[in-house]
């Protein structure tokens, strides 16, 4: 039973991955990526750790993708063209490398992380609501903090950005710029 | 079949049953209600009160035409209906029912799903319904229902925040993410009604907005957008969006009755001593609880105007987001003080 649902997530999960990349509707690609994060999310609970899997879908997939999803209907991107992009032929192949590249690399990781020795499952204690809860709020209070600062800097940065001109004082008697627009 | 599978089913009857009988009713009364408030009769031919009005649109639903616009995007189209019903149904899991009882020496709680992530499972499952929205609107190749899409998807992320901060600060005193232990919180001090009023007005304000209710109903405004994201729906695929609505109406209400109403708790009694009829009564309140919340739902759709779009962004992020934190922050600092 566990191990068919752990099947059909997984194959779920990289299908749809494929798909993300390889669909030419920008707004195909960014429903794809719903499912692959979804996926995960069941992936997560499968393997005991089922706050990890929660927050993966209301973080990623209900508001992160959402936004995505929102971008490019906004924009209302049509469909990429059946031709080959300007220098189309050296960027496949650079990603081709860069791909073998990442590949090799996470293959080297985990080499080195596991031994090549089968890992067992997370343990409850390891993964479980009150565990992580002191982990994070513990040993990584310091690494939270500091994200979460970094965050904020980030939506401060955004607003600046995005905020229009000031007009010059005195220039037009609008005295009420929010409700006018 | 083992006391836990029998009692499963009849837990998953229980909430279907509950869930599809609050549909109809919901929109008799919407309408009937609606009537009363506008001194007009409403639909009242059929059956005493015109209580089977909704019996012959479901029959009118399946029996119309399906029409689909012949340069909509196949595949997305016949999803999107799908996609609109399935979170609105599944959320109602960890809504606990009644008090644990024991049958044949096992305990038996009274959610289908019954995980330590409760409030988090019901929030992430609430997140995904807005994928519904989003899929008809851009499936069906009309403007009217693109732009209904590309509002629902702001609004309802906007008003998410508002409305999870406001949960947060219930779960701080529980120091749990499980719904039962916020009703037995309940039960041994106040309801959180009480402590936490600014939290209340806050969640009530964005199950609104989540829910595309009047006076934030704007991703369907039928004076700008015809009928918004699902425009180009008709005959049993718009009913599936109607039904969504309404049974996402039912789980706001039936979170809210839990959160802030004390669930199953009718003060006074001792339930979790009855046995099973403990949880029958259980049962009973918490549906004529989220009955009044339902109540408040049509009271108010007939009462106020909508809200222009621009005005809608500026209550959820700068009245909602800061009363909600300014909520949180009281009720972290009243724990810490030990005041709750």
């Amino acid at each position: 039973m566990e191990l068919a649902i752990f099947a059909i997530f997984a194959a779920l999960a990289l299908v749809s991955a494929l798909v993300v990349v390889l669909h030419r509707d920008p707004v195909k690609s960014t429903l794809s990526l719903v499912v692959t994060l979804f996926a995960t999310g069941v992936l997560f609970i499968l393997l005991g750790a089922p706050f990890i899997g929660v927050l993966q879908v209301l973080v990623y997939t209900g508001a992160i993708v959402v936004l995505f999803l929102f971008v490019v209907m906004l924009l209302n991107l049509q469909r990429e063209a059946r031709r080959s992009e300007p220098g189309g032929r050296g960027q496949k192949v650079f990603a081709g490398l860069g791909a073998a590249a990442f590949l090799a690399f996470t293959a080297i990781a985990l080499w080195r992380a596991t031994g090549g020795a089968q890992t067992g499952p997370l343990a409850p204690d390891l993964v479980d609501l009150q565990s992580f809860a002191i982990e994070l709020f513990g040993g990584y209070l310091l690494t939270f903090e500091v994200v979460g600062v970094l965050l904020l800097v980030a939506v401060i940065a955004a607003y600046i950005v995005a905020k229009r001109p000031e007009p010059a004082s005195g220039s037009g008697g609008d005295s009420n710029p929010e409700g006018s627009r | 079949m083992t006391t836990q599978t029998v009692a499963m089913l009849a837990k998953l009857g229980a909430f279907l049953g509950i869930l599809l009988t609050t549909v109809p009713v919901m929109v008799w009364f919407e309408r009937r209600g609606g009537a009363l408030m506008q001194d007009r009769p409403g639909p009242n031919r059929l059956g005493p009160f015109g209580l089977l009005q909704p019996l012959a649109d479901v029959f009118k639903f399946i029996f119309k035409e399906d029409v689909m616009p012949r340069e909509a995007d196949r595949g997305l189209y016949l999803l999107a209906p799908v996609l609109a019903v399935m979170p609105a149904f599944s959320t109602f899991v960890v809504i606990p029912l009644g008090p644990t009882i024991d049958i044949a020496g096992q305990s038996i709680p009274m959610m289908v799903a019954d995980v330590d992530t409760g409030v988090l499972l019901f929030l992430s499952l609430a997140s995904l319904g807005v994928y519904g929205l989003v899929i008809a609107g851009y499936a069906s190749n009309n403007k009217y229902s693109l732009m209904g899409s590309i509002r629902a998807s702001a609004q309802m992320i906007s008003y998410e925040l508002a409305l999870t901060l406001s949960v947060v600060a219930v779960l701080l005193p529980v120091e749990s993410f499980r719904l039962d232990r916020v009703v037995q919180y309940q039960i041994d001090g106040l309801w959180n009604v009480i402590p936490q009023c600014i939290g209340f007005f806050v969640f009530l304000v964005a199950a609104f907005a989540e829910t595309n209710r009047l006076p934030f109903d704007l991703p369907e405004a039928e004076s700008e957008l015809v009928a918004g994201y699902h425009t180009e729906y008709s005959a049993m695929r718009f009913a599936s969006f109607f039904m969504a609505e309404y049974a996402a109406m039912t789980v706001l209400s039936a979170l809210g009755v839990t959160l802030y109403f004390g669930g199953w708790h009718l003060p006074g009694v001792d339930l979790a001593a009855l046995g099973i009829w403990g949880v029958l009564i259980g049962a009973g309140v918490l549906v004529a609880k989220i009955c009044a919340f339902l109540f408040l739902f049509v009271w108010v759709r007939w009462s106020f105007p909508r809200f222009r779009y621009d005005q809608l962004m500026a209550i959820g992020w700068k009245v909602l987001l800061p009363l909600a934190i300014v909520n949180l922050l009281w009720v972290a600092s009243a724990g810490l003080m030990g005041w709750l």
